[in-house]
């Protein structure tokens, strides 16, 4: 197995409150892991500090790059993390809700295509060339997540499960390695939680992606996941396969609090 | 339609209008002759006024509720004429035709104030990239135009350069003063925006007005050429004429140049910024090169219309490149709809034709706007012609497309 993400001790303060502290995780190609805790312990800002929205204040986070060696990646730009092959999903949906929701896969597309000013103003065949490709890319996409019918709908007009599927399609269009999700199942009932959990180990296979999700229900964490991170109040309290976290003690309170309480329940 | 809930409403409404302002209003004490002067005109006036601005106002918050339980997007008839080919194919060439006439039928002064319109057409076009498809409210794009027009005058005046040369000089120069005004500005957005690109461009206006030895302050620049046709001689109405079909040609490659800009993948880019700054970074868009690349075309058609608007008034000075002009240039934008090629168009023929034609009632000029604008954005928020993105057709899946 070799490691994709490598995330060293990164501290991320905010002012006099510490988010983050010496959390580190490894993320190993082709698999999909998942990053769980309470409310507040700090997933999303590690997401973050992925995606270069913050800057860790300390440590590092190395990526391997198909093709390419080991990158440092924090300090760049959003642009150019998403460059190197990390996508991400957002826990409160961010969807160009007044674009279609072709437009909204094409945009994913940006990154790995070129054309520029002036292309675009006299539009060579090497222009129309690509256009076509993103057009029949993104379409591929749609179709493969079963939203090919509703391609010229404004993305903020879908259902809800239909945007959050559509955000997951928005990301595949950016070609990662490294696909994040957050709280892809926020919101969703039992039925469609199911569906996404055969999606996601779908996508994992088909487009051979690693897979790192921030998920709040257990059960598809439990279903998907090879490698389990657990969070709390920024610090890592645990990390293993599903059957060892279900029976960590340490996660066990973190989540129930103490054992008298947790015997109740 | 049944309004009678409405009318019942405004009804009541007026009369309690009627009865609050009564003392105040209607009765009125004559002091010298200690009488009392009832004024039953204002009476009604009030009555009127408080009844009908009631009723709009109840008509608006049931259209508004009835548009939030519509779920399919509306498309409006406006945009069903303009797509059908059967009816756009003869407009565009009936219009074409009324353009290439106009200037040989119309008086001197229909063709200026036509010429007007039009450098107004492109400011708006221009605006409309920041504004319409990037989403970056500016409020000072005037201080592009006053740099397009005072590159004309002042490199015209020191180094006798023509019309011609000046006019993608302006558009340079313009660009780059909007890359000037973009880099400071990156990180804010929204009001915070606003509010800085009009401090630039009240910058620029008084840095014209007060340094005499550049820019000849107050008293600006006069005497600027009209532009040349091959060394002929053109009287003022030959010469008018021939800046009508230069002002054609130029909203033309505007027109043209922008609906390819907006159909592509930096136009994309533009509207993805306009819609969530974040996810579009998160899609691999570089928000600066974005921002900075909508801020310099977006002024370089504004340099244009500048050195256009120097040479067809031969005469400049700072009190051209008011607030109020940015403004106007914005109420054409916002009036035709965001990011809408048409609309902006069409809003800035009424909004710079309509007062002249109107002249008998160019009293209540401010007043018919204000509330034209008010009733636009109750009926049409989204502008005349509201922005369409473009729709794309696909054959299914079982058709064998190579998808």
């Amino acid at each position: 197995m070799e490691t994709i993400l490598d995330v060293r001790a990164i501290t991320m303060d905010f002012g006099g409150l510490r988010a983050l502290d010496k959390v580190s995780l490894q993320i190993q190609k082709g698999e999909i892991a998942a990053l769980i805790g309470p409310n507040g312990a700090g997933k999303t800002t590690l997401f973050n500090c992925l995606t270069g929205i913050y800057h860790p204040t300390a440590g590092e986070i190395i990526l391997h790059p198909t093709g390419a060696g080991p990158k440092i990646i924090n300090g760049l730009k959003i642009n150019q993390i998403a460059k190197l092959g990390v996508a991400r999903t957002f826990q409160n949906i961010r969807l160009f809700g007044g674009m279609t929701v072709l437009e909204n896969v094409m945009i994913g597309r940006h990154g790995r295509t070129s054309s520029g000013l002036l292309g675009a103003i006299f539009r060579p065949s090497a222009t129309q060339n690509e256009e076509k490709e993103i057009v029949r890319k993104s379409y591929g996409i749609l179709e493969y997540m079963g939203l090919a019918g509703q391609v010229n709908e404004l993305a903020r007009n879908l259902p809800y499960g239909a945007q959050r599927r559509l955000e997951i399609a928005r990301a595949l269009a950016t070609e990662p390695v490294l696909l994040l999700l957050d709280e892809p199942a926020a919101g969703m009932n039992p039925q469609e939680t199911n569906e996404l959990d055969n999606l996601i180990s779908q996508l994992q296979r088909d487009y051979e992606l690693s897979i790192l999700l921030i998920e709040h229900d257990m059960k598809l964490v439990m279903n998907l996941a090879q490698n389990i991170f657990v969070l709390d109040y920024g610090e890592e309290i645990a990390r293993g396969t599903p059957q060892e976290i279900r029976n960590n003690p340490a996660v066990i309170k973190a989540y129930l609090g103490e054992e008298a309480d947790a015997e109740v329940n | 339609m049944k309004f009678t809930e409405e009318l019942k409403r405004s009804a009541y409404i007026a009369l309690w209008f009627i009865l609050l302002t009564f003392p105040i209003m209607v009765i009125k004490v004559n002091t010298i002759e200690n009488i009392v002067v009832w004024r039953w005109v204002n009476l009604v006036v009030i009555g009127l006024s408080a009844f009908v601005l009631s009723f709009f106002w109840q008509l608006y918050l049931r259209n508004k509720k009835s548009s939030t339980e519509m779920t399919p997007e509306k498309i409006s008839t406006l945009h069903r004429l303009i797509e059908n080919p059967k009816i756009y194919r003869p407009a565009v060439v009936i219009i074409a035709a009324i353009a290439l006439v106009f200037p040989f039928a119309a008086s001197h002064y229909q063709i200026n104030i036509m010429t007007t319109a039009l450098i107004y057409v492109m400011l708006g076009l221009g605006l409309n990239i920041e504004v319409g498809l990037a989403g970056l409210l500016d409020l000072g794009y005037v201080a592009f135009y006053a740099v397009g027009a005072y590159s004309y005058a002042l490199l015209n005046y020191h180094f006798g350069l023509g019309f011609w040369t000046l006019l993608p000089i302006g558009a340079l120069l313009a660009a780059f003063a909007g890359i000037l005004v973009g880099l400071p500005v990156l990180r804010l957005r929204g009001d915070y925006l606003a509010i800085v690109t009009l401090a630039f461009a009240e910058i620029l206006r008084l840095v014209l007005e007060n340094w005499n030895d550049f820019s000849f302050g107050p008293s600006g620049i006069s005497n600027i050429p009209r532009p040349g046709l091959f060394g002929i001689n053109l009287t003022p109405e030959q010469s008018a004429v021939y800046m009508y079909f230069i002002l054609i040609a130029l909203c033309l490659l505007t027109v043209f140049v922008i609906y390819r800009l907006q159909n592509s993948r930096i136009g994309r880019a533009w509207v993805a910024m306009r819609e969530d700054e974040l996810a579009c970074q998160a899609m691999g868009i570089d928000k600066t090169k974005a921002k900075l690349a909508a801020f310099a075309l977006g002024a370089t058609w504004a340099g244009m219309a500048g050195v256009l608007f120097a040479a067809k008034t031969t005469f400049i000075n700072p009190a051209s490149f008011t607030f109020l002009e940015s403004a106007m240039i914005l109420s054409i934008v916002v009036l035709g709809g965001m990011g809408s090629i048409a609309g902006v168009i069409i809003a800035a023929f009424a909004i710079i034709l309509l007062p002249e034609y109107l002249r008998a009632f160019s009293d209540y000029r401010m007043i018919l706007f204000g509330a034209a604008l008010i009733l636009m954005m109750i009926f049409r928020p989204g502008g005349l012609m509201a922005d369409r993105r473009r729709q794309y057709q696909f054959q299914q899946p079982d058709a064998g497309e190579n998808s």
